[in-house]
């Protein structure tokens, strides 16, 4: 675990540097050990010849280094490197390499990540790391935004927000991923940090517009403010018009997923007055007219979220006669295109004179037909990321395979999103993809039919893949030429796919599936399962052969107590397990719950189903320092 | 038994089998055990209704096991399947309501104190003249002419429809194009209600 990566200093001390921290991961020493002082000071003689050997510790001169304290020189040292180290893996593993290592580490650590905001409390990770500018933090598990997790589960940010605000004045960059924000959360943010820069919130809930008020007009400082598919409820307030009326440092501003009203002209005026803006994504209560407005004023924009793209109901006439090949072609740099929330198809072409740069276009609002994509698409060479919806049908997904050969990620999302209908897309359009987009690396599938030829076809095309994930959206469809289960396919992906760290099946699948999945799946983390499996084989085949599982999501399929047990060497090393509607008894959760003392085993009962017996509905268990936490729900019980 | 068997093994019988399906498929396979745990709890006929009808996940396998022997049943919608979140399911629900396209556009139309409700396909006309004469013939009633001003005046009954906002308008205010984008269903009004519209 310890790297012995060389720090990126130039300086001549380098080497000493090298050699002495060889010489420590050597020794192992990873408790904190009672001979630092010793190793210190070993370090202070070979020092002492003396060049500087810290880039920021100024003179040289020989009496500092005569060591009454020897730590500090090693600390000096080790801070002015570390500030350098950025990959989250690496920090944590220079922390474990001693207690001197551990401190400085601490000190200087400015990105503080926590994947799962009951891991750890609030207070412990703010008393260790003391000089924190940017917080992440993830709360819900992913299937609570397919309504299986009850409301007012937890995940609030309440107690994050105070406690940073004590401990970071600071602070410059929040972002929040499925988290419970409320109002008064956002004023206790907007009031704590004045130099505060980036809000960025994603699939969050709890807050509403008066909430954003408070941000807006607080935040003076404010680069950022995205919000990305959250619920923000309409309290009337009117939170454009409460930026500040000077020239602001806005550089993004996305808002697509707002469902309310905003002032256009507040809006207009906002544009105007932020030069630095790039990003702005729009909702879709802005018609394609007001849309033209702000691209005239604003041409230097990167990203853009078009809104409705349709006129609005009152204007329809002169919206149409705008000149919007113009506005568009004004936009030089745009690269990444979004919205179409309403899209009327006769204004599609007003974008063409950006297709030739655009690197991400999002159309998986857009009720599009094949016909009305081939014209955009074609153009589109240098496209990486496309969002789409299943309206374009196979022959729209050949289309995109003919031009786009720099594809790197793929979402096609259904339309209509519903089981046993006939479906647009099907293994035509994966064969395809894949015959085209030979640089594939990350694809999100919605389909009704799929063959396992398609899907083996993929993973020998597109060996680049490191996300792929399937769903067949009627539960427990085989390969519809076949008949046969999609185990074939879903084994093919991962015994090619190297690179391949998450993966999602879905379809008819047996125990050989999840055989494969531990076979050849060794570097997986993600694997969300549903509807699937035989027996109890399955989960154990995964639990026993993937070492880098961390988050293991599954639901409806036909795992016990016994496969669930034979996870205990596993479970400290993942972030959480999350099964629904398996056949885990409370007894089975209450062993692992006694086995694990740091895993918060979690039982959720879900108020419209009657128990007639002793299965658990859901467990939900994560690793945490921080015990069993204090804002448990009714219907949650903790083992 | 056996040479039966074997007699009809050499007669294939399965490959000249008259059945729907490509030739080559076979019938899916049921799973062996099935997926969900719910089908081995004992729920009393009564409990489970209720569950059904909360749409709870277990749902569908009480169908499955139900009906194991038959075709596959048609699936009730069973929650969090397919995996889409609330906010897309929702904005891609506005559009399938207002969508015009080739598979037509059919609406709602009640008439006051009728006994049931017709359907019509608002594609199939061009202008509010013919949709009204279509009323008029199908419900055997008079509607009358429209007048910006006065409504209907001159008959007992008022075409009305509900817009995509969720508001009862007067048929024949808004442009026709406008009409056909945000109607979602219509109703003819009798009577003194009818009559208030139209003062």
């Amino acid at each position: 675990m310890i790297t012995n990566k060389k720090p990126r200093s130039s300086d001549t001390d380098s080497n000493y540097m090298r050699d002495d921290r060889t010489e420590m991961s050597e020794e192992d020493d990873r408790s904190p050990p009672s001979d630092s002082i010793a190793n210190g000071s070993c370090l202070t003689r070979t020092c002492t010849p003396g060049s500087g050997s810290g880039s920021g510790s100024g003179s040289s001169s020989i009496p500092e280094y005569a060591a009454p304290y020897p730590d500090r020189v090693l600390e000096n040292v080790l801070e002015n490197v570390l500030w350098f180290l950025t990959s989250r893996k690496d920090r944590n593993a220079a922390s474990l390499v001693c207690r001197s290592w551990y401190r400085v580490e601490a000190m200087t650590r400015s990105d503080l990540f926590i994947g799962n905001c009951y891991a750890v409390s609030p207070e412990r990770a703010t008393s260790r790391f003391t000089r924190v500018r940017s917080v992440t933090l993830k709360g819900k598990p992913r299937f609570a935004d397919f309504n299986l997790m009850p409301p007012n589960w937890g995940a609030h940010f309440a107690p994050w927000v105070s406690a940073t605000a004590k401990a970071y004045p600071w602070l410059e960059k929040i972002h929040l991923k499925r988290m419970s924000v409320t109002d008064d959360d956002l004023d206790l943010l907007a009031e704590s940090f004045s130099g505060f820069k980036e809000l960025v919130l994603v699939c969050c809930d709890g807050f509403g517009t008066s909430g954003l008020a408070a941000v807006a007009s607080k935040c003076r400082q404010l680069k950022v403010l995205d919000l990305i598919e959250s619920e923000v409820s309409d309290d009337e307030v009117d939170w454009i018009m409460c930026f500040p009326d000077t020239e602001t440092c806005l550089e993004s501003l996305i808002f697509d997923c707002v469902e309310c009203l905003v002032d256009f002209d507040a809006l207009e005026r906002l544009v105007v007055r932020s030069p630095s803006l790039k990003k702005l994504r729009l909702n879709r209560f802005v018609s394609i007219g007001q849309l033209y407005r702000l691209m005239v004023r604003a041409p230097q924009l990167t990203h853009l979220g078009t809104g409705s793209f349709s006129p609005s109901e009152d204007v329809a006439q002169g919206e149409l006669e705008l000149d919007y090949v113009s506005a568009f072609a004004a936009c030089k740099s745009l690269v990444c295109l979004s919205g179409f929330r309403e899209i009327v198809p006769d204004c599609l072409p007003a974008i063409y004179p950006v297709c030739a740069n655009l690197t991400s276009l999002n159309f998986s609002y857009a009720n599009i037909s094949a016909e009305q994509l081939k014209p955009i698409i074609s153009n589109c060479h240098k496209l990486q990321t496309f969002w789409v919806l299943d309206s374009i049908c196979d022959e729209g997904l050949q289309a995109v395979a003919t031009t786009c050969k720099e594809l790197r990620e793929l979402r096609v999302f259904p339309f209509d999103a519903r089981e046993d209908i006939e479906g647009p897309v099907s293994e035509v359009g994966l064969q395809a993809i894949s015959e085209g987009c030979r640089k594939l690396q990350s694809i999100l599938y919605f389909c009704q039919r799929m063959t396992n030829a398609a899907v083996i076809a993929m993973s020998k095309n597109c060996p680049d893949l490191v996300v792929f994930r399937l769903c067949i959206m009627g539960r427990h469809r085989p390969d519809h030429v076949t008949g046969k289960p999609m185990d074939e396919g879903f084994g093919a992906i991962v015994m090619n796919c190297k690179k391949l760290t998450r993966l999602a099946v879905s379809g008819l699948l047996t125990d050989t599936a999840f055989a494969y999945i531990g076979k050849y799946g060794k570097i997986v983390r993600t694997l969300s399962v549903a509807f699937a499996g035989d027996s109890d084989m399955g989960l154990k085949y995964v639990l026993e052969g993937c070492p880098r599982l961390q988050k293991l999501e599954i639901r409806d399929s036909p795992f016990g107590d016994t496969a669930l047990l034979s996870g205990l060497h596993h479970y400290y090393n993942m972030r959480f397990l999350w099964m629904s509607a398996c056949r885990l008894s409370h007894q089975g959760c209450q062993q692992i719950a006694q086995a694990l003392p740091h895993l918060v085993v979690e039982v959720i009962k879900h108020e419209d189903v009657v128990h007639m017996d002793d299965y658990a509905d859901t467990l939900y268990m994560y690793r945490s320092l921080a015990g069993r936490r204090h804002d448990v729900p009714q219907f949650v019980s903790i083992l | 038994m056996e040479r039966s068997m074997a007699y009809e093994r050499d007669l294939n019988l399965k490959a000249t089998e008259l059945r729907l399906g490509l030739p080559g498929s076979d019938e899916p396979k049921k799973p062996s055990t099935t997926p969900s745990v719910r089908s081995n709890k004992r729920a009393s006929p009564e409990i489970s209704e209720e569950s059904r009808s909360k749409g709870s996940s277990c749902v569908s396998s009480k169908v499955e096991s139900g009906e194991r022997d038959s075709a596959p049943p048609a699936k009730e919608q069973v929650v969090g399947w397919p995996p889409i979140r609330s906010y897309r399911k929702n904005s891609l629900r506005a559009k399938k309501n207002d969508q015009v396209d080739g598979a037509g556009m059919y609406v709602k139309v009640s008439v006051d104190g009728a006994p049931y409700l017709r359907k019509i396909d608002l594609k199939v006309y061009k202008s509010y003249p013919e949709l009204l004469e279509t009323l008029e013939n199908m419900f055997k009633l008079t509607i009358g002419e429209y007048s910006e001003k006065e409504g209907y005046n001159g008959s007992d009954f008022a075409p009305t429809y509900e817009d995509k906002d969720g508001d009862w308008m007067l048929v024949g205010d808004v442009p026709w194009d406008m009409f056909i984008s945000s109607c979602k269903r219509l109703r003819i009004m009798k009577g003194s209600e009818a009559r208030g519209l139209s003062c």
